[in-house]
């Protein structure tokens, strides 16, 4: 005796729970096994880039923190630096170590934040989300301390940062390095060697580094695959050419190194933040006013600028032509990039492993649609 | 073996049950008589004596104090404290403003205009309903009359009532935040415990009088031929 069966297809969001904001897919299931997916965005657009063509070059600094809003100090900094090097201006050592430990830290939050939303997409609930989130608080409070706002940040200013960190920032600082690496232990020990999150995660979703390659991937993702690609290293900017540290790669390619990728980026982070600590002087933070106005105004000309952020490369072009706002703005986001594979990823796996992989990619939707 | 992992998380989610709790109870947290009667300045007694349902529902530990958060000094609360006698009325802050939410009415009225301080503000309205707390105003003063202020509880019912004019402006407690006024900093100053109420101790430099800008700017150049 035979069913007769036919393939369904599914709506699934903009407003779902599990899709990390407004992402909407459009999925076509064999019974369980997905035969098709489409993602749609476009849900949480705010047209940022054409705001900023209105905007003077320190105001854009308040919508690049709206872009993706778990990591808004890496957004700072990938827009300053591309301003930097538009207007030509120097910025000062003090400042670039402060903002390289303010991202580095960001980096860690962001890192978090994706492991425990993983972790609770696995149907962990609650428990590995707290524990990140206590983390990522105190990490928060820091950012706090410095600039007044614990997720809209707009901390940095051309040529370094608005204003020197409180002492009682590097009191917070020191017990954060020193407590962290137990707290990174005590989460590993929770989730690293769990029979339940190999079980759902090892295998799932793989990536080839071709494919990865070929389809402009950047960050974890493609680390994961075993391309040993991190623009701290292989394109220095700021202080990193004066900074040791090592990046992690894997060669699975699935949902389970992706995870254990972020874990061992964060412990090279803290590292780094830490050998910042150290070269850290006294001295001016910003250069003065007489050197960059408030109103900066760059030679006509354009440039593209990129860091690694926390979900890969995040780059910025601007156009100049002369005037106090730029004549065009464009975020390279790595989130929308990393999205693009997602059929390819999921196509044979199963319903379960859906959100899994969703949580596993790390995306955010302000800085897919922006 | 499988399940050793298992066992492993569990070891940390059983060790976290007995350490200290880290989430703050907001608005307002549960307490014993105590400290209830601690918190409003009465002994037990006299809580007896005036509220016998209080005071059973202290013995139980049901009363609730509300709580207040302490933020950083630099925090970028949701008022903003300015103060009139500092202000020129040069409107950087409204110009600096990324969406435009500061509007400010002047006119000329006085007799030292080039002093550049007689223009009488007719209007000085901030829309915090549209604001974002960039504090991009602050840093454009040049006369550290406008700061960032350090509340942050100001829920509304009407979008009108969240416009700080001129006379809420000036009428209100004055609590600034340190944001971009590395001077409080120095002086140790903690806005939950002090509000600064007096404009000369919120600036880096005073405003010059017209007699000594008259000073310098006029009988010197006399005297320099």
């Amino acid at each position: 005796m035979s069913v007769k069966s036919e393939p369904i297809t599914i709506n699934l969001g903009p407003q779902h729970p599990s899709t990390h904001g407004v992402f909407r897919m459009r999925v076509t299931f064999d019974g369980e096994t997905i035969i098709d997916l489409e993602p749609i965005f476009g849900y949480l657009h705010r047209g940022s880039e054409k705001l900023a063509e209105e905007r003077t070059y320190t105001q854009i600094v308040t919508l690049t923190d709206r872009m993706d809003y778990v990591s808004s100090m890496l957004n700072n900094q990938g827009y300053i630096l591309a301003l930097e090097k538009l207007a030509n201006i120097e910025p000062k050592p003090r400042g670039v170590w402060l903002r390289m430990i303010a991202s580095e830290l960001q980096r860690i939050a962001s890192h978090l934040v994706a492991i425990g939303f993983l972790i609770q997409d696995l149907g962990a609930w609650g428990t590995p989300l707290t524990y990140a989130m206590r983390e990522r608080e105190k990490i928060l409070q820091m950012f706090e301390m410095l600039c007044g706002a614990r997720i809209t940040n707009s901390y940095l200013r051309p040529g370094g940062v608005f204003m020197d960190a409180p002492v009682q920032f590097w009191d917070a600082l020191s017990e954060f390095t020193q407590n962290f690496p137990s707290e990174i232990e005590e989460l590993e020990k929770l989730l690293s060697s769990n029979e339940i999150i190999f079980s759902r995660t090892k295998g799932v979703a793989t990536l080839t580094a071709e494919q990865a390659l070929n389809a402009s991937i950047t960050g974890p993702i493609l680390r994961s695959t075993g391309v040993d690609w991190d623009l701290r290293k292989s394109d220095p900017y700021d202080y990193y050419d004066q900074i040791k540290f090592n990046v992690p790669t894997h060669t699975a390619g699935d949902n389970y190194a992706r995870y254990i990728l972020r874990v061992q980026e964060m412990k090279e982070s803290l590292s780094i933040v830490k050998q910042c600590v150290e070269r850290i002087e006294p001295g001016p933070i910003r250069p003065h006013h007489d050197e960059v106005p408030n109103l900066v105004k760059p030679p006509i000309g354009d440039c593209y600028s990129a860091i690694e952020g926390s979900k890969g490369e995040l780059g910025f072009y601007l156009v100049s032509d002369g005037s106090i706002s730029p004549y065009r703005w464009h975020v390279r986001s790595s989130s929308l990039i990393n999205l693009t594979l997602l059929k390819e990823m999921l196509v044979g796996t199963l319903f379960g492993d859906l959100f899994v992989t969703f949580g596993s990619i790390d995306i955010n939707m302000g800085e897919v649609d922006r | 073996m499988l399940g050793i992992g298992l066992i492993k998380g569990l070891s940390v989610t059983f060790k976290n049950l007995f350490t200290p709790i880290f989430t703050i109870q907001y608005p307002d947290k549960k307490v014993g008589l105590l400290a209830y009667s601690k918190h409003i300045n009465k002994s037990i007694f006299q809580i007896l004596k005036e509220n016998p349902k209080i005071f059973l529902m202290g013995i139980i530990g049901m009363v609730t104090i509300p709580v207040k958060i302490d933020q950083f000094p630099r925090f970028r609360g949701n008022e903003f404290v300015w103060y009139d006698d500092r202000c020129t009325a040069c409107a950087s802050c409204a110009k600096y403003c990324p969406l435009g939410i500061i509007e400010i009415v002047t006119h000329p009225a006085g007799e030292n205009m080039q002093a550049g301080e007689n223009y009488a503000i007719d209007k000085f309205d901030i829309d915090t309903g549209r604001c974002m707390f960039c504090g991009l105003c602050v840093e454009a003063c040049p006369y550290d009359a406008l700061h960032m202020g350090t509340d942050f509880e100001r829920g509304n019912y009407s979008r009108v009532n969240l416009v700080l004019d001129k006379e809420t402006l000036t009428s209100q407690d004055k609590n600034p935040s340190s944001w971009f006024r590395p001077q409080f900093e120095s002086n140790e100053y903690n806005p939950w415990e002090e509000s600064m109420s007096n404009s000369k101790d919120a600036g880096r430099h005073e405003k010059p009088s017209y007699q000594k800008i008259k000073e310098k700017w006029v009988n010197k150049r006399k005297t320099d031929g």
